[in-house]
């Protein structure tokens, strides 16, 4: 029963996206400008020193490319969220709603599916960033995947949560502009933080404290097959936390509410 | 499965959806008859589960949502207002989805599938996009769509609205039966007149409040009405 619900869930979001193509053309050529027009202007300008995870001094290009990864991640977990605000004012969510499952399993099945389809961007891109001679060691492209699925999740029931809070499609767009943007340029998706640190001290700590921040290293770290602990136990209680707010904001509504 | 409600209440802010509505449905075609904004939509939301109750109580063979809503969720079909389908997907693919929420493996839903098309006409639009097609297509979907699981409880809401006549007595017929054929609990929320048939159970739902529930022939001989309309007319004129 609980498979075949999952499959379920999992075939029509596989099928959406099949049919929504230039979503993935879109969601990749934004990283993909980035890596090969941004990056290739900006690696004179940032001098960037040794840090871990990397063992030798790198190129611009290499350093983004984790940043540039969790960016696509970040935008597909949102507009995943925002295909849950059409579904909701298309009604089609109350079909899923009113299935014999309990409601946390039916998010989480919604949830993974989008995660797939998320690692499938990722994974593309990653065969891009080898025309830049980014070439990562087979065993961190494999590490990456779960931490890419969980920074997914995280994302995912993050927008889980706006969603659900949010009434119309129109408001929807306008939050993520103060949701998306801040989390990614506030990270250190794009430049290391110590650099941050140069300009500002109180950006550096804004950027610090970003869990987006956080997600990013711990992909990085993991691309290069070494594991940031700390970074991993957030996100995972992150994950935890947004989760269930997302689930818990999905029961029926009182009479404040709205029907689904 | 006997449905059961009992003092139900809901508001929107100040404004009072349902007055405490006490009513039994039981197994066979109940015919719910309201104006817009009566408050059959909400009636429905509360019956599946998708709102709160605040006051009052359904309960489904004696067994509340709150308590059994898995059990009773695997029972229950409904046609909402809204129409529902996904328009990117076909009506294969739609009904498929549906099928896998509900636990019923690939092989058996294309049998089921097949079979309810066949009835509702739909057969040769199995490929069709549902984007493509006309209302009247969409909502017999609809309806294949809530009878793929064999639920005993069917829920209803405005299903022809908008229907050309040919569909309206298509769907209607489908309904009615199906009710014959097996043991089911129909709940057909509707505010055209010319749905209604003297022999239907009727509950007439006006300002939130049940004003009437009883048999149409019976309603109207109490009533020393001539018509359906006449009926309407007497009973509005009695709550307002």
């Amino acid at each position: 029963m609980y498979w075949r619900c999952f499959i379920g869930v999992l075939t029509r979001e596989m099928l959406k996206f099949w049919q929504q193509r230039t979503r993935l053309l879109s969601a990749l050529v934004r990283p993909l400008l980035w890596l090969f027009v941004f990056a290739a202007g900006f690696r004179s300008a940032l001098g960037l020193s040794m840090t871990e995870p990397y063992s030798s001094y790198i190129l611009y290009e290499e350093y983004i490319v984790p940043g540039l990864a969790a960016m696509i991640v970040l935008f597909n977990s949102m507009q995943s969220s925002l295909s849950m605000v059409y579904d909701r004012e298309m009604g089609s969510m109350k079909v899923l709603l009113m299935s014999p499952v309990p409601r946390a399993f039916l998010m989480a099945s919604k949830l993974i599916a989008n995660t797939l389809v998320s690692a499938v961007q990722v994974y593309i891109f990653f065969a891009f960033a080898l025309i830049v001679d980014v070439e990562l060691s087979l065993l961190g492209y494999l590490y990456a995947f779960p931490i890419i699925m969980l920074l997914s999740l995280f994302l995912g029931a993050l927008g889980l949560l706006l969603a659900n809070y949010i009434k119309q499609l129109e408001n929807f767009a306008g939050v993520m502009n103060f949701i998306i943007f801040p989390l990614f340029f506030l990270s250190s998706a794009l430049y290391p933080l110590w650099k941050m640190r140069e300009a500002s001290e109180w950006l550096y700590r804004i950027c610090a404290f970003n869990p987006f921040t956080t997600g990013v290293e711990l992909l990085r770290f993991s691309l290069y097959e070494k594991l940031a602990l700390y970074d991993l136990v957030t996100i995972i209680v992150l994950t935890s936390i947004t989760f269930s707010l997302a689930v818990r904001s999905f029961r029926p509504k009182t009479s404040k509410g709205r029907l689904s | 499965m006997q449905i059961m409600i009992n003092k139900l209440s809901h508001h929107y802010g100040t404004s009072k959806a349902l007055k405490n509505v006490t009513l039994t449905l039981p197994r066979g075609f109940t015919l719910l008859l309201g104006p817009n904004g009566a408050g059959k939509s909400t009636l429905f939301g509360l019956l599946t589960g998708l709102q709160k109750i605040e006051q009052g109580d359904i309960t489904f063979d004696g067994q509340s949502l709150h308590h059994s809503r898995n059990t009773i969720m695997a029972n229950m079909g409904v046609v909402f207002q809204q129409n529902t389908l996904d328009i990117d997907l076909t009506v294969q693919q739609n009904l498929s989805y549906f099928a896998s929420l509900h636990g019923i493996s690939e092989k058996k839903a294309l049998q089921r599938i097949s079979t309810l098309l066949e009835k509702l006409e739909l057969k040769e639009r199995l490929s069709t996009k549902v984007r493509n097609l006309n209302g009247g297509h969409r909502r017999r979907v609809e309806l294949a769509r809530c009878l793929i699981h064999n639920p005993s409880i069917l829920l209803l809401d405005e299903p022809t609205v908008g229907l050309d006549m040919a569909s309206r007595q298509l769907i209607l017929s489908v309904v009615k039966n199906l009710t014959q054929q097996r043991p089911m609990s129909v709940l057909w929320a509707t505010h055209l007149f010319e749905e209604v048939h003297s022999d239907d159970h009727l509950v007439i739902l006006f300002k939130g409040s049940i004003v009437s529930d009883d048999i149409c022939s019976t309603l109207l001989s109490v009533h020393k009405q001539p018509n359906i309309d006449a009926l309407w007319q007497y009973l509005i004129t009695e709550n307002q």
